[in-house]
């Protein structure tokens, strides 16, 4: 078929950044697919929970020291995650390399904490289906920072290399924001689910 | 800092003359020879025709366990399988059938075609599509190779708990099942993603969202879906892992956990995952009636409508498949009620399509038999479904053949119907030839007769009390004589899908030339040359109407301006897709297959040990380093 040319492409950008970029959306269709997970392994607990005649079933309550320092320590992260994702948007390659290594840190710090978290649950995986679901809930969570947590260190470690310097990558740290601001919000009813839902 | 190649090197379509253009393009967009090559390839349609031909290949391997069951049961006790070997063959059926050909043939479809028809050169994410399809193979693969050594799953497609648990399932067999459920759930999940995003984002320019051919429109519902509902079944086959492999409870009554859960978390993925498949092959429907019709489809917009209305309703309506489960009456009434509600959208379809076909002229070649096939078939299996939808009526039905003709008429009638129209009127894009008008017509009559004729009577050995999943049945049981005739009439349905599988072989090398639009039809796909070149198209369409080829007969509007050097695209808004970037495209990469070999590792790996998840994602994440880092290309300027 013969073509006519009726518009002209060049003068538009190489790259899109946030709504105009393929990865923001795919990083949002990613979310909706573990957020679904979430809400059903949330799900699963409160089913579980309306069968049991007493809750939790056969264990003390959790401890709550642990679980909410976690809490704390990742609603503080949103903080400098919020100004890495500025500085990624200003284009300022200093701040953002100083951002990936506080993020990259504030990454590992709730992972020792949660550490002493399973314990606290006070009840085995393999005691009886409160102790299942909330391993496994807990256990997603952690998957999810561990997870996070690998792509946000090889993020810092490209930030200081040849191919830092490109709106691309840096587009790139603000997805991987976007996403850690996930891992803070869906960890809020998990932490509600585990630690108050016993005790209400 | 942004760097700016506009001004250097970078020579631009528009500045090259044909030949110079095609040469280039070629070279920048090529996949080259060779396994290497061919593994390494991120061409949507060269992975799409892979997902089709392997799909394809699982329905015949699928349609062989049909055979050796009908064999079985064409008298009474009869000695061909044991108990055994038929519990394997009738859960291997389904979810080879459900698992690995109807949810991948779909979604293979839309990956070669859903890029072709929107106007863009690749789909979004290539590598994570090459992916998808590794993760794919290997799950089937699995499931086959352990049919193969007498450890295929025994528990039946939905893998009923406690029949599925530790206590007792012992062996192998249900991790099997749970973990090819894993394989094809990522891939599947991973093609939704690319459609949505191609379809948000890589729109022609002046594609808004009242343009999109509804065959897209039915993909991007369906990925949709796939992303709402199956995290509930990786939930669901994850926990029964656990379940069987380190002792938690979930499933266990004793210890607080419950069966019904199960029920619950497997239905709330299986009755979306029957729209999972019903949905695109509307999309196809639609698709061909406009174009053997000669006129633009009747009611665009309750179709569309339509299509979203069956995605919602979709998720009310898992408790139908649980009537005899003791639920609350209450609960069970509202199940009813959107059950029956569904019936509506399917209903405006079906008049639209009639409408279209009333006022159009319709040209009833091969693949418009099939859409009409498609709607006798499926009206019976709509009106089935809606006396099962009867709670009363489903007690007595229920674990009978009845159920067993139900959901093959909405299956096979609903989506395979459709399907091989489809793949009749796409054969000339994806191959350049033309199948066979008159095998095509013996294909369609065969396998139209055949289907009715065995599965028809199958609603009267329901009535008549013969359970599913029976090995065999006495001979003082009334059902010899129609199950001898099921039995019969299926070979007449086989011959008819041989005739199909024979004319599509034999057509690949020996067909006629089809040329860039044998059938006159309306969207982009046509507009590119049969099959497409690696690029799809020389320059970006621009799209002023719904039926573009029909709009403009004899030029294509288009868009200059792009880079030859990187594979390069545009990317346009979500609503009235007015150009927003020219964006790059990935370069071909052999990173997706080892991610995809050792996740495989990973998840066979994790049947046998939970260490598995610790040791097996070390080298998962090397794959995915390498998949990601950058590599240097024009690809990765900004």
């Amino acid at each position: 078929m013969k073509e006519q040319v009726v518009a002209d492409f060049s003068g538009l950008p190489l790259h899109g950044m946030a709504t105009a970029s393929p990865t923001w959306w795919g990083t949002l269709a990613f979310m909706l697919i573990e957020g679904t997970g979430f809400a059903l392994a949330i799900a699963v607990y409160l089913y579980l929970m309306s069968l049991a005649p007493t809750w939790p079933i056969d264990a003390p309550r959790p401890g709550l020291l642990p679980g909410t320092l976690v809490t704390l320590v990742l609603i503080g992260s949103v903080v400098p995650n919020y100004l890495i994702s500025r500085w990624a948007e200003q284009q300022d390659l200093r701040k953002v390399q100083f951002g990936m290594i506080v993020m990259s840190l504030l990454g590992i710090v709730p992972l020792i904490i949660r550490f002493f978290e399973f314990p606290a649950l006070n009840v085995n995986w393999d005691s009886n289906a409160y102790g299942s679901i909330v391993w496994t809930l807990l256990g997603l969570h952690t998957t999810h920072i561990i997870t996070d947590l690998v792509e946000t260190l090889v993020l810092a470690a490209l930030m200081f290399t040849r191919h830092a310097d490109n709106p691309r990558r840096l587009g790139d740290v603000q997805d991987n924001a976007m996403y850690w601001n996930f891992v803070v919000l869906a960890w809020l009813p998990i932490y509600g689910c585990i630690y108050w839902i016993p005790r209400l | 800092m942004i760097v700016d190649t506009n001004e250097n090197n970078d020579r631009r379509d528009v500045d090259l003359d044909r030949p110079s253009l095609e040469a280039v393009l070629a070279h920048t967009w090529k996949t080259p020879a060779g396994l290497w090559g061919a593994m390494a390839t991120v061409d949507h349609k060269i992975i799409g025709r892979r997902y089709i031909v392997t799909a394809f290949v699982f329905l015949a391997l699928g349609g062989v366990l049909a055979i050796l069951m009908r064999i079985q049961l064409a008298q009474p006790e009869a000695r061909l399988l044991g108990p055994d070997r038929y519990n394997q063959i009738f859960t291997m059926h389904g979810a080879n059938m459900m698992f690995l050909f109807a949810v991948p043939v779909m979604e293979a479809m839309a990956v070669y075609l859903v890029p072709l028809m929107v106007g863009t050169r690749n789909i979004a994410f290539p590598r994570l599509n090459a992916f998808s399809y590794w993760m794919y193979l290997a799950g089937g693969g699995l499931l086959w190779v352990a049919f193969a050594l007498d450890m295929g799953p025994d528990v039946g497609w939905f893998a009923y708990v406690p029949l599925s648990g530790p206590q007792y399932a012992a062996g192998k067999r249900a991790d099997i099942w749970a973990q090819m459920i894993t394989f094809t759930e990522v891939s599947a999940l991973a093609v939704s993603v690319e459609i949505v995003v191609t379809v948000l984002k890589q729109r022609a320019p002046g594609m808004s969202l009242d343009r999109i051919p509804l065959f897209v429109w039915s993909m991007l519902v369906t990925s949709f879906i796939v992303i709402m509902a199956m995290p509930a079944i990786m939930i669901a086959s994850t926990s029964l892992i656990l379940d069987r492999l380190i002792g938690t409870h979930f499933f266990n009554p004793a210890e607080g956990g419950d069966v019904l859960l199960w029920q619950h978390l497997f239905w709330f993925f299986g009755h979306p995952e029957v729209y999972i498949i019903f949905l695109p092959a509307v999309g196809m429907v639609s698709t061909l009636v406009a174009t053997f019709a000669r006129r633009p489809v009747f009611g665009y917009l309750a179709l569309v409508m339509a299509l979203i209305a069956t995605a919602i309703l979709a998720f009310g309506l898992w408790v139908h498949h649980m009537f005899v489960t003791g639920l609350p009456r209450l609960g069970e009434s509202f199940f009813t009620a959107s059950s029956m509600a569904i019936a509506i959208p399917a209903g405006i379809q079906i008049f639209c399509w009639l409408a279209t076909l009333w006022d159009g002229k319709p040209i009833f070649k091969t693949p418009l038999l099939f859409v009409i096939g498609f709607m006798f078939t499926f009206v019976i299996g709509g009106l089935s479904g809606v006396m099962v939808a009867s709670v009363p009526f489903d007690t007595q039905v229920h674990d009978t053949y009845f159920v067993v003709a139900h959901f093959h008429y909405v299956l096979i009638g609903g989506a395979v119907f459709p399907l091989l129209g489809a793949a009749y009127y796409w054969f000339p894009k994806i191959t350049g030839r033309m199948m066979s008008e008159r095998l095509g017509r013996w294909s369609f009559w065969l396998i139209f007769v055949g289907f009715n004729l065995t599965f028809f009577p199958m609603h009267i050995l329901g009535l008549q009390g013969m359970p599913r999943r029976v090995y065999t049945y006495q001979p003082d049981m009334p059902w010899h004589g129609l199950n001898l005739f099921v039995s019969g009439s299926a070979l007449i349905l086989t011959a008819g899908f041989l005739v199909f599988f024979v004319d599509a072989i034999r057509s690949a090398w020996q067909g006629e030339p089809a040329g860039d639009n044998p059938w006159d039809a309306p969207t982009l796909e046509w507009a590119t040359s049969s099959p497409p070149l690696s690029y799809n198209f020389v320059f970006i369409p621009v799209v002023e109407g719904s039926n573009p080829l029909w709009e403009r007969r004899d030029t294509l509007a288009v868009g200059g301006g792009l880079r030859t050097d990187r594979r390069e695209l545009i990317i346009t808004t979500v609503g009235a897709a007015e150009t927003e970037a020219r964006e790059a495209s990935p370069r071909n990469s052999i990173w997706p297959f080892w991610t995809a070999v050792t996740t495989s590792v990973m998840l066979i790996w994790s049947i046998f040990s939970p260490w598995a998840v610790v040791w097996g994602s070390i080298p998962v994440a090397i794959a995915l380093i390498g998949w990601f880092w950058p590599d240097g290309t024009p690809e990765d300027d900004s």
